[in-house]
Parts: C-alpha cells; sequence; structure tokens
C-alpha cells in the first residue's frame, strides 16, 4: 500500500482542469433584482407614473395647505364672530381680477329693490359691487304684475354687507387712527333708515318696501343722521358731508355712543366690510378657493381635512397592514384547525356591519378617548381582515415550495420560515394591498363625516365630508364650497386607484417581460 | 349530495356567525347611556315605568333572551323615541319599498348597461373604443357614489330643471311620480355600478377570449359572433353572474348616503336615525343590525354557491 498524506497536499500541486475552455460567460448585464423589476414596470405604466404624481402634488397641498391662511385670521376662526360677516365669498385669483373667470365675482340676477341696493351700496363705498350690467329684463308675476330684472355680474368681495359693530373707546380710537394713517375709509355713517331685515347698506331715503326715492336728477337721497355724540375725530369723512363745508352743526354722525363716562364708552360703528377686514385680519381679502357658510378659508381648510384624512388613512393602513400580516401568515403556515378557528373570527369581524361598528365605537369611547382615536379603532377592529386573508393566500402558495422545505431541512424554526423565507415573497402584494387601503380608508371617513355620524367639524380642524355636508344646502346659489372638497376626493381616489392598479401590475412577476 | 351538505354547512356556519354578530350588537348598544333627556313636556316618571314594564332594567342577558323570545315569532317591539309607540317591524315594512325601488330600477338600468359596455371594450380591445371605455370606467369606477350625486342633482335640477331634487313619496314608491322623482338617485347610484360591471365583464372576456377553445370554435367554423357568444359568453359569465346575484341581494340595504342625499324615505335612513337618536332607538337598531348582517351574509353564501351551480368543475370548499 502507497501510503500517501492526502491530508496535508501543498497548494501548487493542484491544478485546473480544461483551462482554456471555460464556458461560463461573465453576464454583460446588470442582474435586476424583485424591486428593480417592478420599478421598471411601473415607470413604463404612464398613468400610474401621473398619478403618483398627482398624490404627491395632493399631499405636498395637504403638508403645506393649512398654513397657507393668514394666521390673523385663522386665529379668529374659534373666538371672533365678524367672521361670520365674510361667508360665502367666491374664489379668487387676484392675477385673474377682470377676466369673468376665478376672480371672485358671480353672475345673478337680482330684483330691481336688490339690484338699486348693489348700486348703493358702490356709491357709498366705494368698492367695486357691479362690475357689468349684463341685460335689464322684465317678467310677469301673477301677484305683482310686470317686474324688472338685472343680470348683473356681481363682486362677491365688493358687496359684502355693511354692518354694525360695537368697539370699545380704545378700539373706536385705533379704528380711528388706522383710517388716517391708510386714508381709508372704514367707518360709515350711521343712518335713519330701517329696513326690515337689517340690512345696514341702505343709506339712501326710500319708500316702505325699499325702493330707493330719486331726486330730480336721479340720484340717491342720503339720509344720515344728524344728531347725538360720535366722539368722531378721523379726518377720514363722505364727501357729501355738510361738515366739509364747514357746517358741524349738521354734520354726519359717524358711531351711536352708549355707556356712561363712568364705565367707559361703547360705540355702535357701521363698517364697511371690505375695509373693515383689511383693518382687522391686515390683509386684503381675497381667497383662492372661497370661504364656506361659516366665513373660513376653505383653501387651508381642506388642506387640513385632506392631511387629517391622509394621516388617519397612512396610520389605519400601517396598523392592519401589521395585525394582518401577523394574523395571515399564522393562519396560511399553520393551516388547518388553527386556519379554521381563526378564519371564523374574522368571517364573524367581517361579518359586523361597519356602520354599527363605527357608530358603536363612537357613542362608547368617544367620550373616554375623543373622537379620533375611537374612529381609529373602528377602521382597525374590521379592517386588517382584507389584508389578513391576502397574506394567507400567499402562505398557502408558497409554504409547500421546495425552498421552504431546503430552509426547514437545514434547520431553521418556524418564525423565521415564516417571515424571512416566505414573507417577503408575499411583499408585492402586501404593499399594493396597503396602497389600496388609503383610498377606501378616506373615503369611508369622508362617508361617516359627510352623514353626520362622526363630527370632526370645529374651527380648528375639518374633514372633507363635513366641508360637503357644510355646502351641500346652498349648493346651487354657491357651489364652490361644495365643488373644491368634491374635486379633491374624486381626484384622490382616481389617482390612488391607479397608482394601486400600477403597483399592482409591476410587482406580478407574471407580468415579466409581457409589455415588450 | 355534495353540493347539499356544503350548503347545510355553510347555512349552519352563517347562523353561528349570525347570532354572535347580533349577540355583540345587542350587548354593545345595551351598554350605551340609555336615559332619554329631560325636557319639558315629557313625563320622566311615565317613561320610567314603561321601561320598566319593557324590561329595560333586567340585566343585559336577560333582556337579550327575552329579545330573541319575541324576534323568533316576528316580535321585534316597539318604538321608543323614533316613531313613539308604533310597532317598528311595521314601519320597517313601510320603507322597504322605497328602499327595493331605488335599487332595483338602479340595478336594471346598470347591469345591462354595465355588461355591455365591457362586451363592446373587449370585442374591440386595444383600439380607442376600448381604450376610452377603459379609461373612463377607471374613472367613474373610483369616484364616490355622492359625487355624483351632487353632480346629478346639481345638474339635472338645478342648472336644468328636468328633475326634482329629492324623492316625492306622495304617491308611493312603485308610482310613476315616485318613479320620476327618483330618476336623479336612480342615476347617481347607477354610475359605479355600470363602471363595475364594465370592468369586470371586459377583463373576464379579454382572458376567455384568448383562451384555446376559442382558437378550436373558430377552426371548426363557427363565426366570430357565433363564437363569442356561444362559448366566449358563456364562460365569461362564471364569475359576472354570482356578481349580479349579489347585487340583487344587497338591493334591499340600499345606500346610506343616497337616501340622506335626496330624502328617500328608505331603511339606510331609519338605521341612521336610530343610531343618532338619544338615546338610541332599541328596536330599530337590533332589527336593522340583524337584518343587514344577514343580508351580508346570506349574500356570501348565494353567491359561492352560484359558482359551483354554474360551473360544476368549481367546488367550494373542497381541499
Amino acid at each position: 500500500m502507497n501510503e500517501k498524506d492526502y491530508q496535508n497536499i501543498p497548494a501548487e500541486k493542484f491544478r485546473l482542469a480544461n483551462r482554456t475552455d471555460r464556458h461560463d460567460q461573465k453576464f454583460d448585464t446588470k442582474a435586476v433584482g424583485y424591486f428593480g423589476d417592478a420599478w421598471n414596470r411601473f415607470k413604463k405604466n404612464k398613468s400610474s407614473v401621473v398619478a403618483a404624481c398627482v398624490i404627491l402634488i395632493l399631499v405636498l397641498y395637504s403638508i403645506i395647505g393649512p398654513y397657507c391662511c393668514n394666521a390673523s385670521y385663522k386665529a379668529a376662526y374659534a373666538t371672533d364672530n365678524v367672521i361670520m360677516r365674510y361667508q360665502y365669498l367666491l374664489p379668487k385669483v387676484k392675477a385673474l381680477d377682470g377676466t369673468g373667470i376665478w376672480d371672485g365675482t358671480q353672475v345673478l340676477s337680482v330684483s330691481e329693490n336688490r339690484y338699486f341696493r348693489l348700486l348703493g351700496q358702490q356709491e357709498e363705498t366705494g368698492n367695486r359691487v357691479i362690475v357689468d350690467v349684463i341685460e335689464k329684463y322684465t317678467q310677469d308675476d301673477i301677484f305683482r304684475g310686470k317686474q324688472t330684472f338685472y343680470k348683473v355680474r356681481v363682486d362677491s368681495y365688493g358687496s359684502c354687507n355693511a354692518f354694525e359693530v360695537t368697539l370699545t373707546d380704545s378700539q373706536y380710537r385705533d379704528l380711528q387712527n388706522w383710517q388716517d394713517e391708510n386714508n381709508v375709509q372704514v367707518i360709515l355713517p350711521r343712518t335713519n333708515v330701517e329696513i326690515i331685515g337689517g340690512d345696514k347698506n341702505v343709506w339712501y331715503t326710500c319708500d316702505r318696501k325699499g325702493n330707493p326715492v330719486f331726486d330730480s336728477q336721479g340720484k340717491f337721497i342720503a339720509s344720515y343722521a344728524t344728531t347725538g355724540e360720535d366722539g368722531y375725530t378721523s379726518r377720514m369723512r363722505l364727501a357729501s358731508d355738510p361738515y366739509n363745508k364747514g357746517d358741524r352743526e349738521n354734520a354726519y354722525r359717524y358711531a351711536q355712543r352708549t355707556g356712561t363716562a363712568g364705565t367707559g364708552y361703547n360705540y355702535v360703528v357701521r363698517v364697511n366690510a371690505y375695509n373693515y377686514f383689511q383693518y382687522r385680519y391686515g390683509f386684503e381679502p381675497s381667497f383662492l378657493f372661497g370661504t364656506d357658510t361659516h366665513g373660513y378659508d376653505i383653501f387651508s381648510r381642506l388642506a387640513s381635512g385632506a392631511r387629517f384624512s391622509f394621516l388617519l388613512a397612512i396610520l389605519v393602513s400601517v396598523v392592519n397592514l401589521s395585525i394582518g400580516a401577523v394574523y395571515g401568515a399564522i393562519e396560511g403556515y399553520y393551516g388547518g384547525a388553527v386556519d379554521m378557528v381563526m378564519e371564523r373570527i374574522s368571517d364573524i369581524l367581517s361579518g359586523i356591519p361597519f356602520m354599527v361598528v363605527t357608530v358603536l365605537f363612537n357613542l362608547h369611547l368617544s367620550g373616554k378617548v375623543g373622537t379620533i382615536p375611537a374612529l381609529i379603532y373602528a377602521f382597525i377592529l374590521t379592517g386588517w381582515i382584507g389584508m389578513a386573508s391576502r397574506v394567507r393566500m400567499q402562505f398557502y402558495r408558497f409554504k409547500n415550495q421546495e425552498y421552504v422545505l431546503a430552509a426547514r431541512t437545514l434547520g431553521a424554526n418556524d418564525w423565521s420560515i415564516m417571515f424571512k423565507h416566505i414573507f417577503p415573497n408575499s411583499l408585492g402584494t402586501i404593499i399594493t394591498g396597503s396602497v389600496l387601503v388609503i383610498p377606501g380608508v378616506i373615503f369611508e371617513e369622508t362617508s361617516l363625516t359627510y352623514l353626520g355620524i362622526i363630527n370632526l367639524d370645529s374651527p380648528v380642524m375639518s374633514s372633507v365630508g363635513s366641508m360637503l355636508a357644510n355646502g351641500q344646502s346652498i349648493m346651487t346659489a354657491y357651489p364652490h364650497i361644495m365643488l373644491f372638497p368634491a374635486l379633491f376626493i374624486a381626484l384622490l381616489e382616481i389617482s390612488f386607484n391607479l397608482f394601486g392598479n400600477g403597483l399592482r401590475d409591476a410587482f406580478n412577476p407574471s407580468l415579466r417581460g409581457t409589455e415588450d | 349530495m355534495y353540493l347539499f351538505k356544503y350548503v347545510l354547512k355553510r347555512i349552519g356556519l352563517m347562523l353561528m356567525t349570525f347570532f354572535i354578530i347580533t349577540t355583540i350588537c345587542f350587548v354593545l348598544v345595551k351598554m350605551l347611556p340609555s336615559l332619554p333627556a329631560e325636557q319639558f313636556g315629557k313625563d320622566m316618571a311615565l317613561i320610567m315605568q314603561r321601561r320598566e314594564l319593557l324590561g329595560y332594567n333586567l340585566p343585559i342577558m336577560q333582556q337579550y333572551a327575552r329579545f330573541w323570545k319575541y324576534a323568533l315569532v316576528g316580535n321585534f317591539g316597539i318604538s321608543e323615541v323614533l316613531y313613539i309607540g308604533q310597532d317598528v317591524w311595521k314601519v320597517f315594512v313601510q320603507k322597504l319599498p322605497y328602499t327595493v325601488a331605488v335599487n332595483v330600477y338602479s340595478i336594471l338600468l346598470s347591469i345591462p348597461l354595465g355588461i355591455g359596455l365591457g362586451i363592446f371594450a373587449a370585442l374591440k380591445k386595444n383600439t380607442w373604443i376600448d381604450h376610452f371605455i377603459s379609461t373612463s370606467v377607471m374613472v367613474v369606477v373610483s369616484v364616490p357614489s355622492f359625487i355624483y350625486a351632487f353632480l346629478v342633482q346639481y345638474i339635472l335640477y338645478f342648472k336644468l330643471g328636468w328633475a326634482s331634487a329629492t324623492m316625492n313619496t306622495s304617491m308611493g314608491a312603485f308610482s310613476w311620480i315616485g318613479f320620476k322623482s327618483m330618476i336623479p338617485a336612480v342615476l347617481s347610484m347607477s354610475f359605479g355600478t355600470i363602471a363595475g360591471f364594465a370592468r369586470y365583464t371586459r377583463a373576464e372576456l379579454i382572458e376567455v377570449l384568448t383562451s384555446e377553445f376559442m382558437l378550436l370554435a373558430r377552426t371548426k367554423g363557427l363565426t366570430k359572433a357565433q363564437a363569442t357568444i356561444r362559448h366566449a359568453m358563456r364562460n365569461a359569465m362564471v364569475p359576472i353572474f354570482p356578481m349580479i346575484l349579489g347585487e340583487f341581494i344587497s338591493i334591499m340595504s340600499g345606500s346610506l348616503i343616497i337616501e340622506q342625499m335626496f330624502s328617500i324615505p328608505g331603511v339606510g335612513k331609519l338605521y341612521v336615525s336610530s343610531i343618532q337618536a338619544s338615546p338610541p332607538d332599541y328596536n330599530f337598531f337590533m332589527l336593522l343590525s340583524s337584518f343587514y348582517t344577514l343580508i351580508g351574509l346570506a349574500a356570501g353564501i348565494v353567491i359561492d354557491i352560484s359558482y359551483s351551480i354554474i360551473d360544476p368543475r368549481i367546488r367550494m370548499g373542497a381541499k
């Protein structure tokens, strides 16, 4: 026997077999991984890419939008009832002023009476109220005979009614100083006219029905108060004021003084709404999306509603993803009796109508933890079931494959097989699923708040659904209140669905290479 | 025999699920603060006496046993808040026709249209017609139905003046006036359903049209129309038909939002107001919760069973 030492063969004794003809060629191209492949396929789907961009814009809007409202105006939501006076302002872009589109004007058919009021308002305040008279026409009325109507384009900002505010002595001084500094007439003289309904715009002599009485030249006859103490020291006065001609006796009175010197005077002041706004909030009124029934700025409010929707949806989606993934993984991996029992549990949960869940959670929990956490619990209670069944299907598909057997043979335990070996394979389905959950959650949330089952409307926050409900009753007169929230939710749902479908196709390995 | 067993098993499971869900609902709703707010003109002593007699002061589980004892013979109790003193079952039966009417009209409009569009798009696959239909279907399917409701209300009622804004209930649910005033509601409900059916039909039919037996059908001499109607349509209907069935079953459940918007006095509206009332109207709540749950569960079973009936190769629940 030739005893040879096989244990320690020196390296130089080895030599490669077939050194010359190795068949393996180096790859010219780089290998494409799972996610890289999905990304390549996603990029080709143009509509999904556009949808993703739209989603990005909407998300950015919801992040930045809430801060786009003037801070002093926003601060006034909760405390200031003057805000109510600026309700129903139409959307306005300053750059489009005078074009008739998106410039805060609207075409109205108004009765003669209302037409003269607008005209009077224009004359008194100097604001632009009637932009354009389109036509004058008559209509027969069974009860009142021939009636004249005007079709006019009215500036909603200029036609904000004048109104009365009660100011303390110092506030009154401050307002007067501001007037003098800025050369703007904010305070209007008190009128002698009392109109039913309290329209403070009527400053001219009129008959019982409120139709103006004209003088011989067809002009309004002013009817301002000329008696009483007003404490008015500002140099801003109306042009027609006798004071300008030196007649102090018959000068117009600009306020009504109440209270006594001992307790401090209060002044009831009639103010020009447009200019008072500038004084009060420090900027010229112009709202990109207009204002709603409360006078809140729709642009920033919609953005804060959108932000809430996004946060809620993402939170719910993440929580549902975690619960659903673990639940589905256990169901799918163990199967048999475990699967049977767990399926029954999710069956029962999914059988409870969602409306019942929400309402009961809201009634039971909102007192203890607040409305929003109650809403989140309601979404989570049944929301994970869809995800769980999706993961379960994936586990049934993969658990009997050879690589799992190999992993088990190598001694991997159940947990690591489940989450290290099988779970990554179902990642595509899970990502797609959780993206598609988001529009669903937002839709449900919008429906609930729209129906008023969940009420999130408050001066500091809002939700898309309550904004829709807010505008519904006045949809015919002011469609813009509803238009923007509706547009937002429609755009969001469309783009999320397109995006989700694009993701689904991108993660679907069976579509690999089919498009080329 | 296999099917019979399967059906029995499913029904058994359904009843069990149903029982558990109603129990949960009952317990939860009874745990709510239940005292009516004191106000002028309300005789609290009388209310308390009535509640005592109705058994509202018993332990919850006893009340629950009582609920089933009467419910099984069709007595769901009287309304306490919304329709004081009236039998909830009778009120419910009065409201049901409105919900059913809106849904029936909507289905009659949307299923033929939806399937028709889907078939058309599938036959014209990858032409501009198909792209147009698919894109608009995608858009329509995503937009929530209440957006359509706003649009329909704004355009049909306000801009054109063709339809009324809300439902006219003076002549009952199935009258001509009722139908006319329901058109906006029916339209706004239909958009989504049409789009859903169109999308599904197109996807199914395209898959069937590319399968090999279609090639065989053409090879043996059938015209394209013959092959499509006799072979492709039948196979494509396998998953679509259960969808139609499901749609018909959920006729009764209706749409809460549409009913609210168009003032249709249906069960959806009743349901919402029964929970929002303070205190909640227990008997309405229980009746309607059971009703909705039952419909949801029944729809699931019927859909599953119909699969096996249409296509005997499918054996639901098999190993």
